[in-house]
């Protein structure tokens, strides 16, 4: 039976997906057409600039920008055995119509292993996910000991997706040997970086993988109880997953003896209440217990004594998606995938300056280039590659040198960077990247939770420093200091905030100094965009004195008679830019 | 109140409960109000001073009542030149409350912001997600009257 899959992702969504599904239901049931087509309500497919998609089986038929009153005619298509051109993918640089998912280029050097039930099955029903191997895993768990399954995870290479890296076997090991009348798993699914959403659509797509997981982690570690922690901003997220723990809880996947084993397990929902730092572990323990959301100093790490002073197992959601992959296609054959020391695949979040934005999945070690420019389409309206941002406001920038260098999680750190979710923020030549670090520095000084000084007073610092530079009254010294300081506040803080809030300082310090010492020195903003370094010119020999920049200007800075060059007086100019979109000779300039 | 003492019931008991307590209560009046605070400490046998450091700990929580759509005028520079002060004094006449206020109907809460990256269209202001730019004070009523109305349906 052939199958019509329609995105229901929160981007999919925003754009009206839903009136799609309903107009394709109500079109199959008039045409008498249930029988032959088998519609579904899916999760991300990823490529959200595209949406609403439509992914049409099994001959793989990718549909982009649907609306509801293409249905008519798609289904009419679609019954005659043909292709709906119209609404397929446009490649922009051919023009060509791209018959089947496969080919689009955002998914032909992809590896979807994690993500292959997003776009796919109907996160709603847990059937679904039984016939394409669903908890095939947890059943093959059950009959080893957990010894073998923690071997396992540490054969595969797996490593923690929530930003450190660590070592999950390793990890679960630890955990396995402490000894306590209970313990604990948790899902780390608070998501806070913004510019990244593998975790929302992980578990809006496939919340099942993500139980399986935790079941998984939980009869390794010898736990009963799991929690998952997500953030109050995802909604859809935790409907699925409250209505995936409701159907896994009657097929008998939680509760009581599983599967005639003796293994016990249930797992509850926690949602966040708006807090970044929630997502570090031991704040997240403090909220889930109903507390403030502030880290304390490790050891004793969660391994030892975790939730309510119990052992505890924490991981992050894509991390435990990657646990029944494992389990079913084998530690070794896993392990294949990727570089030496980082196994297996990463979503990335791209977005920023580039054609294609969406979540991405890759084998580990693939080259920056390959991202950006072959998935990702490259750079939008044709600007130059500046940067690219990876790690959100915990990351560092890597540039045009870097583009060749296979991503991996010691790759990134080697290079100033860190792998941290996985958002990937594309930046064209129109980037201040002054300007961008202040920006993350006072997203992370705002997330503060105000607990250690380095980094509630030192990060205040480095973002008056850095207030100072965007404005025209830095100094060169103010470089060395936000080097210094920034050095002393990753080494003093508590928790991994303070502990990697400078380093988009220290990493566009360290490759676009020069961009700094012109803030600095010549009070100047190359890409444009910090308004207190700009002004406005006019250029006589272009100017026509048609009076247009004159009368749009809203400070009445602009002055000139007929036929006499303009002039713009630079104390009343409120820098709008208006003039220069105004003026059809392009005799006004920036600088 | 009555509901308030359902809530506080159905956490009493459980471990952490005092987040989705708060939660809850937050939905069912849009805020947490200093009487609904206390009757949540009595409840749940702690301290005035915890629950109220765990309320302004998490941005979720509001300890002032909000209204349904929340406006934010640009005081950037190109609006403020452009008349974004005579939109302001507008806004606040027609709603009878001062910016950073709510209505007391809590149909709208009227902030200001820094700029809103509309400078061309000055002055700017946007409800909820909508930007309406080359306001004036004229404008305003029309525009307000849209946002009562679809609440009203
Ligand atoms: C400020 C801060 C925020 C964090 N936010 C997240 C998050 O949103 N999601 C996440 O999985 N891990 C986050 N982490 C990392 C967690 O502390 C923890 O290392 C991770 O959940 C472990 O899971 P893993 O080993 O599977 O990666 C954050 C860490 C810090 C210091
Ligand atoms: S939400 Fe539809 S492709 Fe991402």
């Amino acid at each position: 039976m052939k199958e019509i899959l329609v995105c229901g992702g929160t981007g999919c969504i925003s754009g009206d997906s839903r009136l799609v599904h309903d107009a394709l239901e109500q079109e199959l049931s008039r045409q008498g057409l249930e029988a032959e087509f088998k519609l579904k309500y899916t999760g991300c497919h990823g490529f959200c600039e595209q949406g609403p998609v439509i992914l049409v089986t099994p001959k793989d038929n990718f549909y982009c920008k649907v609306a509801p009153q293409d249905v008519p005619n798609l289904i009419h298509q679609l019954k005659e055995g043909k292709v709906y051109d119209e609404l397929l993918y446009v490649e922009p640089t051919t023009n060509e119509r791209i018959l089947t998912r496969h080919d689009v280029p955002f998914y032909k050097k992809q590896q979807r292993l994690v993500l292959k039930n997003c776009g796919i099955i109907d996160p709603e029903n847990i059937d679904d996910y039984l016939s394409s191997c669903g908890y095939k895993s947890l059943q093959k768990v059950l009959k080893l000991q957990p010894e073998q399954v923690i071997q396992e995870i540490k054969t595969s290479g797996l490593r923690g997706r929530g930003g450190g890296g660590f070592p999950t076997g390793t990890k679960w090991d630890f955990a396995r040997k402490s000894v306590a009348d209970n313990k604990y798993i948790i899902c780390n699914a608070d998501e806070g970086d913004p510019g990244a959403f593998m975790d929302r659509s992980l578990s809006e797509g496939d919340p099942h993988a993500v139980l399986e997981g935790m079941l998984i982690a939980g009869y390794a570690i010898g736990a009963q109880e799991g929690y998952i922690y997500i953030r109050a901003e995802y909604p859809l997220a935790v409907k699925r997953l409250s209505i995936a723990i409701e159907q896994a809880k009657a097929r008998g996947y939680l509760g009581k003896n599983l599967l005639g084993s003796k293994f016990d397990f249930s797992i509850k929902i926690k949602q966040g209440a708006g807090a970044f730092v929630c997502g570090e572990e031991t704040a997240l323990m403090e909220s889930i217990q109903g507390n403030r959301g502030m880290p304390r100093p490790r050891p004793p790490y969660p391994a030892v004594k975790g939730l309510w002073d119990r052992p505890s197992n924490i991981n992050n959601v894509e991390t435990l998606a990657n646990v029944p992959v494992i389990m079913e296609m084998g530690s070794e054959r896993y392990a294949q995938i990727g570089t030496e020391k980082s196994k297996g695949t990463k979503i990335f979040a791209l977005t920023g300056k580039v054609n294609n934005t969406g979540l991405a999945e890759v084998p580990m070690g693939i080259t920056l280039r390959e991202v950006v420019f072959d998935i990702g389409g490259g750079v939008s309206d044709g600007k130059k590659f500046k940067a690219v941002q990876i790690g959100g406001p915990s990351g560092g920038c890597l540039t045009e040198e870097h583009l060749d260098l296979p991503i991996d999680y010691d790759s990134l750190l080697e290079a100033g960077a860190m792998m941290g979710s996985g958002g990937l923020v594309v930046m064209d030549e129109s980037t201040c990247m002054v300007e961008l670090a202040r920006f993350f520095l006072s997203f992370s000084r705002h997330e503060s939770c105000g607990k250690c000084t380095p980094c509630r007073e030192g990060n205040t610092r480095l973002l008056e420093i850095l207030q100072r530079i965007v404005e025209g009254n830095g100094e060169m010294e103010d470089l060395d200091r936000l080097q210094s300081l920034g050095e002393n506040i990753i080494q003093s803080s508590l928790c991994g905030l303070g502990q990697t809030a400078p380093n988009p300082i220290l990493s566009t310090l360290k490759y676009f100094r020069q961009e700094y010492e012109l803030h600095v020195k010549n009070k100047v903003c190359p890409a444009g965009v910090c308004k207190a370094l700009l002004s406005y010119k006019v250029m006589e020999d272009k100017c026509k004195a048609c009076g247009l920049c004159k009368k749009s200007c809203p400070t009445e800075a602009i002055t000139g008679e007929k036929k006499q060059a303009h002039k713009i007086d630079v104390s009343k100019c409120a820098q709008c830019g208006v003039c220069m979109e105004k003026c059809p000779f392009d005799a006004i300039i920036r600088g | 109140m009555e509901d308030i003492s359902k809530l506080i019931d159905k956490y009493r008991g459980s471990h952490g409960g005092l987040i989705p307590l708060l939660q809850e209560a937050q939905d069912q009046a849009g805020y947490l109000s200093r009487e609904t605070l206390e009757q949540i400490a009595e409840g749940m046998k702690l301290s005035l001073a915890k629950v109220l450091g765990v309320t302004t700990f998490y941005s979720q929580f509001h300890l002032k009542p909000r209204g349904k759509n929340i406006i934010r005028i640009c005081m950037g520079t190109a609006c403020h030149v452009r008349g974004g002060a005579s939109i302001m004094a507008k806004l606040e006449e027609e709603l009878g409350i001062k910016t950073g206020e709510t209505t007391k109907d809590l149909e709208f809460t009227l902030e200001s912001v820094a700029c809103i990256g509309a400078c061309g269209l000055a002055p700017v202001m946007s409800i909820n997600d909508d930007i309406h730019g080359k306001l004036t004070p004229e404008k305003i009523p029309e525009i307000l009257a849209k946002y009562r109305r679809q609440e009203a349906v």
